[in-house]
């Protein structure tokens, strides 16, 4: 069987390009990863109105076919059947957005010399009419010599006909036309386009363009930096506030599921495995779903409004003192809720040192796995009260780790920069595009990505961690009058952590939760659970997790605990992608060293200074 | 027009609003990979500009419209850049 014929949606950034590929496939698309590279690749199938199956392929945004970093390598070598893993396309959907032509067509020139069959839609017709520009399509189509149809990729208009067009290209010319090849210059090309735009425009009245207005305020010196302060302070108040009543649900479901599964079985050690092993330690993760959410769901609307990339403007000057690009900002942004994707997103940094600091201090932002640890520590400890009108005292708290990796990050970045990762630097170009309404079933679809990644990994990874702590938890058995966290595998193994951890203030508890976290952070929350509900007992159980901490640990403690998890590299995940985005086991090991030693120090500066205040 | 010697400035001398045409690039000065990005951006003689915001702090980076699109670049970029300001000021249509 021939496979169907693919076709590649390829276009600038900003084009409306991934919004097109969503409007054609709707939810029937994949996620991958090309072979030996970082680059997602999204792929979808859909029926032309001919019924002709169709495979669409969504390639990275490219100015041009000399690329400038490796999203851009790969929309390189699909398009010239260089690709590992992809075929050639068989045709082409080139994505323009109608209010930039005159950049936009130079790579649309480029492509239209490889021969490949192309159809061009003038995307984002609608804002191009509402700053005042009257396009000739059937003109452009005249001077480019292929079909262009206008579409409104948001408002799915302009759809059907493209498929139409699309359904004619491969019926009819199935031949490919003798390529040019890349040979003009980008100068020659760029000159070419601007002329093609400049008759392509019917009319130009100017208009006071609703981005540069709203520019003029999120931009501004003083108004502007205070907007992105209120903005990523109210989503930190919203990811403790709005998800606290569906987290409580879900923590209800789980305790009621446990406590029915636990009544119909017969008492004994696989009941044990059932209750305290995975309900307990999956239970415990599930709960934190609703934050993951809300933060991934800001990050989501900033990035889709056309926010993040202003933000980056905004504080291109403070990363540049650390020795970053403001570019680094929404990789870094990006690691609040996880540091592997914000790792992945690093490639867009052209320059290589720049790159490389990034991915070292990426860590240190707080990822979404520490709020489980974060959350449970503050809600034992710290009380649920306001020190102002709408601040409460625990949010503040949460801010203030927030902020404490912030600049550990900064300073950190600004050592390595003066020691291991000389040289380099000082660039930061990046396009501001126009804003943009984020369109709900856009955010949705990446929402849902998000949620099933975490799922999995609460689902793969920190159930199988959970279990095997059981089992280490649970074997061998105390006798009577024993403690069954002395005498156990994982008991043995903690007591030689706790010689180490001892003078930071960390007890065996701390001690026996470091190791299984070092496969997920959230599994410390999940590892203490086991430990106590194994300790406890039956009885014991209907107590939550905080009144039993509350009780077992000093207020330093807890602190120093915080201040661990600040910095700790408690993440294979991390350390594996790393390896992979530096291409070998020098950096991970670097940075795995430096994060232990930070959060050594960290965490025994907190706990001296507590105790030194009575909070011992 | 004639247009004398000295009324070209540098891309990051021009005040915020004012239109200019770009008359030269000093591509040498800039890295291989930050002029293709310039060029990629449509950075070329005879394109309009226009620096439209400044970032916070030591006003920089500056976000200049070139063509019809808006970049962000570091001052140190647009000191490359050779300007020739439109004669008299025209009220900004942004």
């Amino acid at each position: 069987m021939t496979p169907a014929p693919l076709i590649a949606v390829v276009g600038n950034p900003n084009a409306g390009k991934s919004a097109l590929f969503n409007a054609l496939t709707g939810a029937r698309q994949k996620v991958g990863n090309y072979p030996g590279v970082t680059v997602e690749r999204h792929v979808g199938k859909l029926a032309l109105p001919s019924g002709r199956p169709v495979e669409l392929i969504d390639l990275p945004g490219a100015y041009g076919l000399d690329p400038n970093s490796p999203d851009e390598a790969v929309t390189r070598d699909v398009l010239l059947g260089k690709q590992l893993g992809e075929r050639l396309p068989d045709a082409l959907l080139i994505v323009v957005d109608a209010s930039n032509l005159d950049n936009h067509l130079r790579f649309t020139l480029q492509l239209i010399d490889l021969g490949l069959p192309i159809v061009v839609a003038l995307n984002m017709i609608d804002l191009a009419n509402r700053d005042g520009l009257v396009l000739d399509a059937a003109k452009l189509q005249t001077e480019l010599g292929v079909p262009v149809i206008e579409t409104v990729a948001v408002r799915k208009r302009g759809i059907n006909a493209l498929l139409a067009e699309l359904d004619t290209l491969l019926l009819t010319s199935r031949q490919i036309r003798a390529g040019v090849g890349p040979s003009h210059d980008a100068l020659t090309l760029q000159r070419r386009a601007r002329d093609i735009a400049l008759g392509a425009i019917v009319s130009e009245t100017p208009t006071r363009r609703l981005t540069h207005r709203l520019d003029g305020l999120l931009l501004h010196p003083i108004a502007g930096l205070a907007i992105l302060i209120v903005i990523l302070f109210v989503m930190f108040q919203a990811v403790f506030a709005w998800s606290a009543p569906p987290a409580d649900a879900l923590e209800a479901a789980t305790i009621a599921a446990g406590t029915a599964i636990g009544d119909a079985l017969p008492d004994g050690l696989f009941r044990s495995l059932i209750v305290d092993g995975i309900f307990a330690g999956v239970g415990a993760v599930i709960v934190f779903l609703p934050q993951i959410l809300i933060l991934f769901l800001f990050i989501l609307v900033l990035e889709s409004t056309g926010y993040m990339v202003r933000a980056a403007f905004l504080m291109d000057r403070l990363m540049s003192g650390a020795g970053l690009s403001g570019r680094a900002f929404i990789p870094l942004l990006s690691s609040f809720a996880c540091a592997v994707p914000g790792i992945m997103a690093t490639r867009t940094i052209d320059d290589p040192k720049d790159r490389l600091t990034t991915i070292l201090v990426a860590p240190l932002m707080t990822c979404s796995a520490r709020l489980p640890v974060y959350t449970l520590i503050i809600g034992a400890f710290i009380p649920a009260r306001n020190v102002g009108p709408g601040i409460g005292l625990q949010g503040l708290i949460m801010f203030a780790l927030y902020i404490a990796g912030i600049v550990g990050a900064l300073g950190v970045a600004l050592v390595l920069r003066r020691t291991v990762v000389k040289g380099g630097g000082g660039a930061f170009m990046m396009e501001l595009p126009k804003y943009q309404m984020p369109r709900l079933t856009d955010i949705a679809l990446g929402l849902w990505q998000r949620a099933a990644i975490f799922l999995k990994r609460a689902g793969g990874i920190i159930l199988v961690t959970t279990i095997i702590l059981w089992a280490f938890a649970s074997f061998p058995r105390a006798g009577p009058g024993q403690k069954q966290s002395d005498v156990s595998i994982a008991g043995k193994i903690a007591d030689g952590i706790h010689v180490v951890v001892a003078p930071i203030g960390f007890n065996k508890d701390i001690s026996l939760a470091l190791l299984p976290a070092m496969a997920a952070r959230e599994v410390a929350v999940a590892a203490i659970g086991t430990v106590y509900s194994i300790d406890a007992g039956d009885e014991a159980n209907l107590q939550t997790l905080e009144q039993k901490l509350a009780g077992r640990w000093s207020l330093a403690t807890a602190l120093a605990f915080l201040a661990w998890f600040v910095f700790a590299p408690q993440c294979i995940s991390t350390i594996a992608v790393t390896r992979r985005e530096t291409n070998g086991w020098k950096w991970p090991i670097f940075m795995v060293t430096y994060l232990f030693v930070l959060a050594y120090i960290a965490a025994g500066a907190t706990y001296w200074i507590a105790v030194a205040f009575g909070l011992g | 027009m004639i247009i004398s010697r000295n009324m070209t400035l540098t891309l990051d001398q021009l005040t915020i609003g004012h239109r200019a045409r770009i008359a030269a690039i000093d591509w040498a000065r800039l890295g291989d990979s930050d002029a293709s990005r310039l060029r990629h951006f449509g950075f070329d003689e005879g394109v309009a500009v226009e620096p439209l915001h400044r970032g916070p702090f030591g006003a920089d980076p500056l976000a200049v419209r070139v063509g019809r699109m808006t970049v962000a670049i570091r001052r140190a970029h647009a000191r490359a850049v050779q300007v020739i300001p439109e004669a008299a000021k025209s009220p900004s249509r942004g």
